[in-house]
């Protein structure tokens, strides 16, 4: 009888153990790079487990790899030694690079739904034009940005400038940076009018000149390259000029990380950087301050900038599915929206915008808006094949030119014959 | 007994050399021959083109030149600092044990942690050297940012971690050295400068050698600063061979330059090899 | 110590050379400090001062406690303690066997094998980094803390150290050894290991802070944190997009140093005695 008893309990136990054993969990592996306004693995980890809790049946693992151009680096290495992640946050414009290593698959083959179709098509144009290529999507925009220019209130009513107004053309530019240019008693300059950032990846700051002047870099299928048409070398002669001639900017490289701090330390009262920074700058500056969208010279305007989520090809179709999952539940409007908040990135759909949170933020912080408002008049990010190799090629053109080893028309024609070049198997 | 156990006990050391030394050698001399394998063309046999496109290459060149450049900056700086160094830790002077210690605590820490306190202290404007030389009323630099200075401004990084390893060796050099030398040659009447050309220095020598390969090696191998505080910037004037090997090895994937380049190193090194051997140890005698 | 044999003390210089000479020496070990006596300096006080030198300011904790959330490192820390481990244990054994082997056994090809391994003095797996990353692959080693370390299990430097060291050991005890009836193992346990302590104890502390410090090997082969050395988590860490803030890189550089610095100060002496009694020159 008791045997009898304890066999039936064990059968039982079993028997209900069953389906809660059937169910397993997906496993996905989530690269992501870039500081956040904070501890940087806090909130992407209160992402994954919040998402976890909504879906019990999906564990996320994030993993944080660096810069961008680390990130893509330790990609393609696990893809390449046959362990990809599932899933990772890279730049926009590793979308070419990816396809070439048949590293990704396309999101419309995973978001087939009609629910999935408006969900892609929620997203703003502006960051779709460096994710769909061929006709297919290939990544969704999650923390995506555009360049915007910081100016120091109380540094422009000092140099006598109105300080709720932010240059809007080039030649303002150029004039208040000259009234913002301050040397001190010994001839060193205690405080630069601005500070443009060359160092890392100087052409993506480029196109913030090269927009406004109405020259695109590159064609849409990332095959052929322009940098030496004369709308672009009059934009690399303005940035060389500003240091040059104009002497409102330090020669050299300028080195993009401490950007920021230069602007708290009142070492450059404008500076261009990205809006991903706001949340940065707000926590930091001790003065009051202004964002404004890029000057215009024919029209304003600036590259998009940031990452996508890519879904790894080489796994299996369930981590697959999860990870769209996970892509879907972080591009809700509401939690683009924090996301915005929290770092200072554009939040990437319209929808985002309208929610509760998102209008008391756009009240209480109106330089939010800046980065948004730019996005209709905003490019693509440079993106070709290769696109390591290309891009190296064009900094080192913009770096030879802003130290002053080469002229701007002959640094963009080397960049732009080396480019040609690396590109022309692509064709 | 005695013709077996020898290859039995050298086995484990020799197969992990050939695996991850010989073996590699060999194989990027080979690789380098083969194309890079892209989409739908697999690597195939193409002779010296990866030579040819490397002399074309203008970052090469600057590369290369920078690592001479990189060399003859660190390596007589360094030694001679570390004779200094040893010098003065080995003799009665005040306060040697405090010099010992700051002599040798570059050497301790990580070149990746360091290059982030040197880019702090070469950070224009507001930045530990800026302000030390606008205290001294001199003009302010981008030491980083200007293609004249990276170079020199990495190489006093280099010397600064690598100084004080070697007066290590120095100092157990001096150990060895009898003091009655010193007395000897004072009552000769000889100078103390006198005494360091023609007496020290020269038992020193096989100190000095070691050393000097040591050096040579490192000033290749060492490229952790370049990926915090340059990256090979501006334009290629701080691009150093083996990173520009990791560049084209991993953010390029073009394995077979990359190969290429390894190549050259490899010559390199085996240049320096071949100077030791024959040159060098025929001169130093161990004990 | 023996008298100074640089002659400073026989040749007997002014007394303002000397005190110049003092003050030369004195100065630059103060350089010499400066960068790191600067990362304290930023590391133990909040972002605001961290380019303003006033003495009044307020010291802080918090930029550890920040540095110390922000990654995973004690992840990191663990990881690098098995390496450096993992590593000297293997280099020891398999260092001690071939130097054995090539110091006191006659077989042909002896010089050969000890040219094959002084190869690898010139020719390290830091310049491979294209070949050997593809090895890994193959050997389906790729992500482990293993990868990181196999290519240096058979230390040329080591072997060479030892050889010479196992050179010196007089004949006379090895044979008598012999003669108790020791077979080559045991003698090499018995007699040559002992013998050889300060060079081993020298080696290992060169070993452990290369191992310790090693960044563009490690870099390449790893990829998650479960494996990343320091070196990498900290590149890792402090490379961001998105400004840097020196309090907390500084905080973060002086905790992964912070073992090698405490253990450097604890045990210069025995580490540079160590040296010279090995006899390295």
């Amino acid at each position: 009888m008791h045997k009898t008893l304890a066999i039936a309990s064990v059968a039982l136990a079993f028997g209900t153990a069953q389906p809660a054993a059937a169910q397993k969990t997906t496993e996905i592996n989530f690269y992501y790079p870039v500081a956040v306004g904070g501890p940087v693995t806090k909130t992407i980890d209160q992402m994954a487990a919040d998402f976890s809790k909504e879906n019990p049946d999906i564990k996320v693992n994030p993993i944080y790899s660096g810069t961008y151009q680390e990130s893509i680096v330790k990609v393609l290495t696990a893809t390449k030694s046959g362990k990809p992640p599932q899933l990772a946050v890279l730049l926009s414009t590793d979308m070419f690079s990816l396809i070439d290593e048949d590293a990704i698959v396309p999101i419309d083959d995973l978001a087939k739904s009609a629910d999935d179709r408006k969900w892609l098509d929620g997203f703003y144009k502006a960051f779709m034009m460096n994710s769909r290529t061929g006709g297919k999507t290939w990544g969704v925009p999650f923390q995506r940005s555009t360049i915007v220019l910081y100016w120091n209130k109380d540094a422009f009513k000092e140099a006598g400038l109105d300080p709720e107004k932010g240059p809007a053309t080039w030649d303002q530019m150029v004039e208040y940076a000259r009234k913002l240019t301050k040397t001190d008693a010994s001839g060193n300059v205690a405080q630069w009018g601005l500070k443009i950032p060359s160092s890392g990846f100087p052409y993506w700051l480029f196109q913030g000149l090269t927009t406004p002047n109405d020259a695109l870099l590159m064609n849409e299928a990332g095959t052929e390259t322009y940098f030496d048409k004369p709308a672009v070398v009059e934009a690399l002669q303005y940035w060389v000029d500003l240091s040059a001639k104009h002497k409102v900017m330090p020669s050299g490289v300028i080195e993009w990380g401490t950007t920021p701090k230069d602007f708290f330390e009142k070492k450059a009262a404008m500076i261009w950087t990205t809006t991903g920074n706001l949340t940065n700058i707000r926590a930091n500056a001790t003065f009051p301050f202004g964002v404004a969208m890029l000057p215009a010279k024919k029209h304003p305007g600036s590259p998009t900038g940031g990452g996508n989520f890519y879904i790894f090809a080489k796994t299996t179709p369930a981590e697959q599915q999860a990870a769209l999952r996970f892509v879907k539940w972080a591009t809700a409007p509401q939690r683009a929206a924090q996301w915005s908040i929290a770092t200072g990135y554009v939040a990437v759909t319209p929808a985002a915008w309208e929610t509760p949170e998102m209008k008391k933020y756009a009240q209480d912080v109106p330089q939010a808006t800046v980065a948004r408002d730019q996005l209709q008049h905003s490019v693509a990010e440079l993106s070709t094949h290769d696109n390591q190799r290309v891009t190296t090629a064009l900094n080192n053109g913009l770096q030879a030119a802003l130290t002053g080893s080469k002229p701007p028309a002959e640094a963009l024609r080397d960049a732009q014959r080396e480019a040609a070049r690396i590109l022309k198997d692509y064709k | 007994m005695t013709r077996v156990t020898p290859w039995l006990l050298l086995l484990p050391a020799l197969a992990l050399l050939a695996v991850f030394t010989h073996w590699p050698a060999l194989a990027t001399v080979w690789d380098s021959f083969l194309s890079t394998p892209k989409k739908g063309r697999p690597a195939h046999f193409i002779g010296a083109g990866n030579y040819q496109g490397m002399v074309e290459d203008e970052v090469f060149w600057q590369a290369l030149t920078n690592n001479l450049v990189y060399a003859v900056g660190t390596i007589p700086l360094s030694i001679a600092l570390a004779i200094a160094m040893a010098l003065w830790v080995d003799s009665r002077l005040a306060g040697r044990a405090f010099l010992r210690l700051a002599y040798f605590t570059p050497t301790v820490l990580p070149m990746i942690a360091v290059a982030n306190i040197w880019l702090f202290f070469y950070t224009p404007q507001y930045g530990l050297l800026e302000q030390i030389t606008q205290a001294f009323g001199l003009a302010s630099h981008n030491w980083l940012g200007d293609k004249r200075t990276v170079l020199g401004a990495l190489i006093v990084v280099a010397v600064w971690k690598e100084a004080g390893f070697f007066m290590i060796f120095y100092l157990a050099a001096l150990q060895q050295i009898p003091p009655q030398l010193a007395e000897a040659a004072a009552l000769e009447g000889a100078s103390r400068a006198q005494y360091f050309r023609r007496v020290l220095f020269p038992l020193l020598m096989p100190t000095t050698l070691f050393v000097l390969v040591n050096a040579l090696i490192n000033s290749v191998r060492m490229v952790d600063h370049l990926f915090v505080m340059t990256r090979g910037g501006p334009d290629n004037a701080s691009m150093l061979l083996l990173y520009h090997i990791y560049q084209v090895g991993f953010s390029f994937w073009d394995t077979g330059y990359a190969a290429a380049l390894t190549v050259v190193v490899l010559v390199a090194l085996a240049a320096v090899a071949f100077v030791q051997l024959r040159v060098l140890d025929p001169r130093t005698h161990y004990r | 110590m023996n008298g100074a044999p640089g002659g400073r003390t026989v040749f007997r210089p002014a007394a303002a050379a000397r005190a110049v000479e003092t003050a030369g020496a004195w100065l630059l070990g103060l350089l010499w400090v400066l960068p790191l006596a600067y990362a304290v300096w930023t590391a133990f006080h909040p972002a605001a001062y961290s380019t303003r030198f006033e003495l009044g300011a307020p010291l802080t904790l918090q930029n550890f406690v920040n540095a110390w959330h922000a990654a995973p490192f004690a992840r990191y820390f663990l990881n690098t303690m098995l390496l450096v481990t993992m590593v000297l244990a293997a280099q020891l054994v398999l260092g001690t066997l071939a130097a054995y082997a090539l110091a006191r056994f006659e077989f042909r090809g002896r010089d050969l094998v000890f040219g094959l391994v002084l190869l690898q003095l010139m020719v390290m797996p830091d310049v491979l980094i294209v070949e050997n990353y593809r090895t890994m692959n193959a050997l389906g080693l790729r992500d482990t803390i293993v990868a990181i370390g196999l290519p240096y299990f058979a230390s040329a430097f080591g072997i060479f150290l030892l050889r010479q060291t196992f050179k010196t050991v007089p004949k006379e005890l090895d044979d008598a050894a012999r003669v108790e009836g020791a077979s080559a193992l045991q003698v090499l346990l018995k007699v040559y290991v002992p013998l050889a302590r300060p060079v081993y104890l020298a080696y290992a502390l060169v070993s452990v802070s290369y191992h310790w410090n090693n960044f563009l090997w490690p870099l390449i082969v790893t990829n998650s944190v479960e494996t990343r050395p320091l070196t990498v988590g900290l590149q890792v860490f402090s490379s961001t997009d998105q400004g840097v803030d020196w309090s907390i890189i500084t905080a973060a550089t002086l905790m992964t140093s912070a073992p090698l610095l405490v253990g450097f100060l604890l045990f210069q002496r025995q580490f540079v005695q160590s040296f010279m009694r090995a006899g390295i020159r």
